[in-house]
């Protein structure tokens, strides 16, 4: 009994091939559009906002295919994209700001597969239309904005100290501080040891001088801590678009990566993504005429700025009493009046800055200055030179009426939408580096259909045209190679959907270039079970033969061709790795199917018979 | 027996054809450089598809109007879409652009078109993409180089790599020749080229050792030839099935996928030529005989075969 397989080894198979046929089977359901509310600040939805959802709908006449209630979610499926537009913007109007409504494409996938875990293969923009972005933060001005906040912490903290000083100034990459004598420069250096322990000091031995610089253990800190922040801020700004299912992730050590499946307005995406912006508190001069200062005579400590709607002029002190960095957490919401109010919280420094401030200055107004950073690149002389412009606006002025330090509110405002306004605002101000869009990649819902439909011809036609051949050239055995093949590609496709690897145009062709080179484990199994019978080899022994020499032959062909997919791989972006990932998948489960799922066959329809006289091959 | 084919009689005149080929890709590659796309330079792309087909002329005067004179315009796939490409730009040079061009395009005809692809690549991106991408087709090399040196022996792993540099040279040389556009699509197909071209190479190294091993007569010449007949069916089969989905995606996948496929075409034709009239003559150039094959693994060489 050469041929024959011991029972555990058809079982595997078997097994393998009942899982593939389940895992791979999600694919075929199609999407339902949909859409999903959420609610911001991970609130839950009660039962009663359910039913309020659910009743909206249905007194406009829309009926559902299912509304189900996934934790903090809730996802309503529907029979057409007209009734799933028409109940988004139902839903937009009467459930107001405080959920997030995305229009979603849902797999319809049955409960029962869904008990499985068994999903459909997820989409890549390239298929599902949407946009992906990249994003750099720009770690020099974050360094830079450390390197102030030091200089201006440090003045604070020498004042308080009462150590006097002559000067602290920036000085070849750090900052100099520069005292009054000997006594002051013994204060100063404990006082530095004390309070600024992450800085480098240097102490010029003859001066009453010392420089202080930011280590490098905390530029990485910084680092960090601006792609973390960026990641924070930009994720809330994702949410205020309405995205379902969007992706943000960090890439490398100082970038971004977006993607915001189904997105169309990419305009819109890239005002909220693109443009950076800070926030500065500062003090109403209102010691001094604005008139006078529109003249030219912009008196000194002060600057002229401009209000956002109303371009109407404002003179503001020059120093800043807190920045947009330490803000926290800025929401709108309504005060004890019932009119429109924006809570903001501020982090320990911005608290203690903004009790100081508040305490001496009850009853006089502060504003907010919003400044947007528009970053261009420029090439000129073939050199990249990037070219910032600098947008200054006074977004709010109002009244101090109390002191207060880490949680405080701006009311009277006009509108709630004012106030949400201005919560994002303050929310986008909270940014610690700029960051600049250095990759963009769009692809519209239709060319992602195109791409789909395209995609799945060329890889059924291919597929067509390999069983043809291989049935006609190794008549039964070409039906046998064609089983494995069809085995394959359900596997192929099981695995990608367990993984939930993302399937991408090149990943299809992966699928494609995969169905071509999988046969060819069987051509070499096939050939040489001919060149066996060739040799005079009885058909059981050549089969035997065959399969057992071709077998060294296919795994190192195979594991170069792997070799090859892993580099890709490792080099890839988005669409590369994409095909690597299908193509890897493909040759070792081609080498599962092509090996033992060809010869399990073989062994079925030949293993046991006594005599053959000649191979269908 | 089957009637044997003298192919490595051949092998000057395959060098010979190799070398013609060789020198006609370099020149070119020399002189034109590739077609990169904005993948790798940089720039702006914009596919827009209408109802109706499109004057470019028409698309070229609007865009003109709206600042955006080196714009490049041209039909992708049918006369109803245009692709728009922007160059990075001398002064403005950011991720609006992409909107702008849009804008002006879609303001050029009476009919709102679809806007089906955008996308941004910036300058420093695409640098960094090409910088990778030379050092994926390195990394690649050498890994293969090493793997083969390994599973054979030093001069196989010469052969083999020098037979994929010939294919990895003469798929880009095409490219180069017909200035179609190099993207990173068609470097992940010159890749698995790569791993293509190797597949067939080591089936026939494999025969080789194999024959090497097993045949006691002959000259390491006529050993060789007798394994490259008896692969000879294998790889014109494999090639044929792996050209024949190929042709499918090309003809049927769409436009983004296209230079991939003829990529592919290209590589899987040069790959089946250089597994037998480069990679072997290599290694008998370089001169290999019975012994380089014999050790190491005296025993248990035949239990390693078994499956």
């Amino acid at each position: 009994m050469q041929n024959h397989f011991p029972l555990w080894k058809n079982l595997l198979i078997i097994t393998v091939l009942i899982l593939g046929i389940v895992y791979s089977l999600p694919n075929l359901f199609g999407d339902d559009p949909s859409v999903q509310i959420s609610a911001g600040n991970s609130l839950e939805i009660s039962a009663v906002q359910l039913e309020n959802i659910e009743s909206t709908l249905s007194s406009a006449g829309i009926t559902a295919k299912a509304i189900e209630l996934q934790g903090s979610k809730i996802l309503a499926r529907f029979n057409n994209t007209e009734d799933q537009m028409r109940a988004a913007d139902l839903w937009r109007n009467s459930l107001g700001g405080k959920f997030t409504v995305a229009l979603n494409l849902a797999p319809a996938t049955p409960d029962w597969l869904r008990s499985l875990g068994a999903e459909p293969m997820y989409l890549g923009l390239d298929l599902r239309g949407g946009v992906h972005f990249l994003l750099e933060v720009d770690m020099v001005a974050a360094l830079k904005q450390a390197e102030e906040r030091y200089n201006n912490d440090i003045r604070m903290a020498l004042r308080t100290a009462k150590i006097r000083y002559k000067s602290v100034t920036f000085d070849k990459g750090a900052v100099k501080v520069v005292l009054r004598n000997d006594k002051d420069k013994q204060a100063a250096i404990a006082l530095v040891d004390d309070e600024f322990r992450k800085l480098d000091m240097k102490v010029d031995e003859t001066q009453p001088v010392i420089f202080l610089s930011i280590s490098e253990q905390e530029i990485r800190e910084i680092k960090k801590f601006a792609l973390a922040q960026n990641i924070t801020t930009l994720r809330n700004r994702v949410n205020e678009l309405g995205v379902s299912e969007p992706v943000i992730q960090q890439q490398g050590d100082s970038r971004i990566v977006v993607q915001l499946p189904g997105v169309q307005d990419t305009a819109q995406a890239k005002e909220i993504l693109g443009t950076t912006a800070t926030l500065e508190y500062r003090k109403v001069d209102t010691q001094h005429d604005v008139q006078n200062a529109l003249d030219g005579r912009v008196p000194v400590g002060s600057r002229l700025y401009y209000e956002r709607d109303t371009n109407a002029p404002v003179l503001l002190k020059r120093r800043v009493i807190i920045t947009g960095d330490q803000i926290v957490d800025a929401s709108s919401g309504l005060d004890q009046n019932g009119s429109a109010s924006v809570n903001i919280t501020l982090n320990g420094i911005g608290a203690k800055k903004m009790g100081k401030f508040t305490k001496n200055n009850i009853g006089q107004p502060m504003a907010v200055v919003f400044i947007e950073q528009k970053s261009t690149t420029k090439i000129v002389n073939g050199k990249k030179i990037r070219h910032k412009e600098k947008i200054e606006e006074v977004i709010s002025i109002a009244t101090v009426r109390d002191a207060f330090s880490k949680r405080f509110q701006t009311t009277g405002l006009d509108s709630p939408q004012e106030a949400r306004k201005l919560s994002l605002l303050l929310r986008a101000g909270a940014l610690a580096a700029p960051v600049d869009i250095v990759e963009e990649r769009t692809v519209g819902p239709s060319l992602g259909q195109d791409n789909i439909d395209k995609g799945m011809l060329s890889v059924l036609v291919g597929f067509v045209l390999v069983l043809v051949f291989m049935a006609v050239y190794y008549k039964t055995f070409g039906l046998i190679a064609n089983l494995a093949l069809t085995f394959n590609l359900v596997v192929i496709v099981a695995v990608l959907s367990m993984l939930q690897a993302t399937l991408t145009l090149p990943g299809i062709a992966g699928i494609v270039l995969t169905v071509g080179m999988a046969v060819d484990a069987n051509v070499l199994i096939f050939e040489r079970i001919k060149e066996e019978l060739r040799n005079r080899n009885s058909p059981q022994t050549s089969i035997f033969l065959g399969y057992e020499k071709a077998f060294a032959t296919i795994f190192d062909a195979n594991i170069t061709t792997l070799l090859v997919a892993l580099v890709l791989f490792g080099f890839g972006t988005g669409p590369i790795k994409g095909f690597a990932i299908t193509l890897a998948i493909g040759i070792l489960t081609s080498m599962f199917t092509a090996i033992l799922g060809s010869r399990m066959v073989i062994n079925w329809i030949y293993g046991a018979r006594q005599r053959i006289d000649k191979l269908s091959i | 027996m089957l009637k044997q084919i003298d192919f490595l009689g051949k092998r000057k005149l395959a060098a010979m054809l190799s070398g013609l080929l060789l020198i006609i890709a370099i020149v070119s590659l020399a002189a034109q450089s590739l077609k990169l796309g904005i993948d790798f330079t940089g720039g702006t792309l914009v596919e827009i598809g209408y109802k109706q087909s499109v004057d470019l002329k028409v698309m070229r005067a609007a865009l003109e109007t709206a600042g955006f004179d080196d714009a490049s315009v041209q039909h992708f796939g049918s006369s109803q879409e245009v692709l728009i490409r922007l160059q990075p730009r001398e002064g403005l040079s950011n991720a609006q652009l992409s909107t702008e061009v849009a804008a002006a395009a879609s303001s050029a005809m009476a009919v709102k078109g679809d806007l089906r692809r955008v996308e941004f690549v910036g300058p420093q991106v695409g640098d960094e993409l090409t910088e990778d991408g030379g050092l994926a087709l390195l990394y690649s090399m050498f890994g293969i180089l090493i793997y083969v040196a390994w599973r054979f022996e030093y001069k196989f792993a010469l052969g083999s790599v020098a037979a994929l540099a010939h294919d990895v040279m003469i798929t880009l040389g095409f490219f180069s020749i017909f200035q179609l556009e190099f993207d990173l699509t068609v470097l992940a197909a010159v890749l698995a080229v790569i791993g293509y071209s190797l597949n067939d190479t080591i089936v026939v190294y494999d025969r080789i050792r194999e024959n090497f091993r097993m045949l006691r007569k002959g000259s390491p010449e006529q050993v060789m030839n007798t394994s490259l007949n008896q692969t000879l069916s294998r790889t014109l089969m494999t090639s044929l099935t792996t050209l024949l989905v190929l042709v499918a995606l090309a003809l049927l996948g769409g436009e983004i996928i296209h230079n991939f496929a003829v990529a592919l075409i290209i590589g899987v034709v040069i790959g089946t030529y250089s597994s037998i009239f480069v990679a072997s003559p290599l290694v008998l150039i370089l001169g290999v005989s019975k012994e380089d094959l014999m050790e190491p693994e005296i025993e248990g060489e035949d239990v390693d075969m078994m499956p």
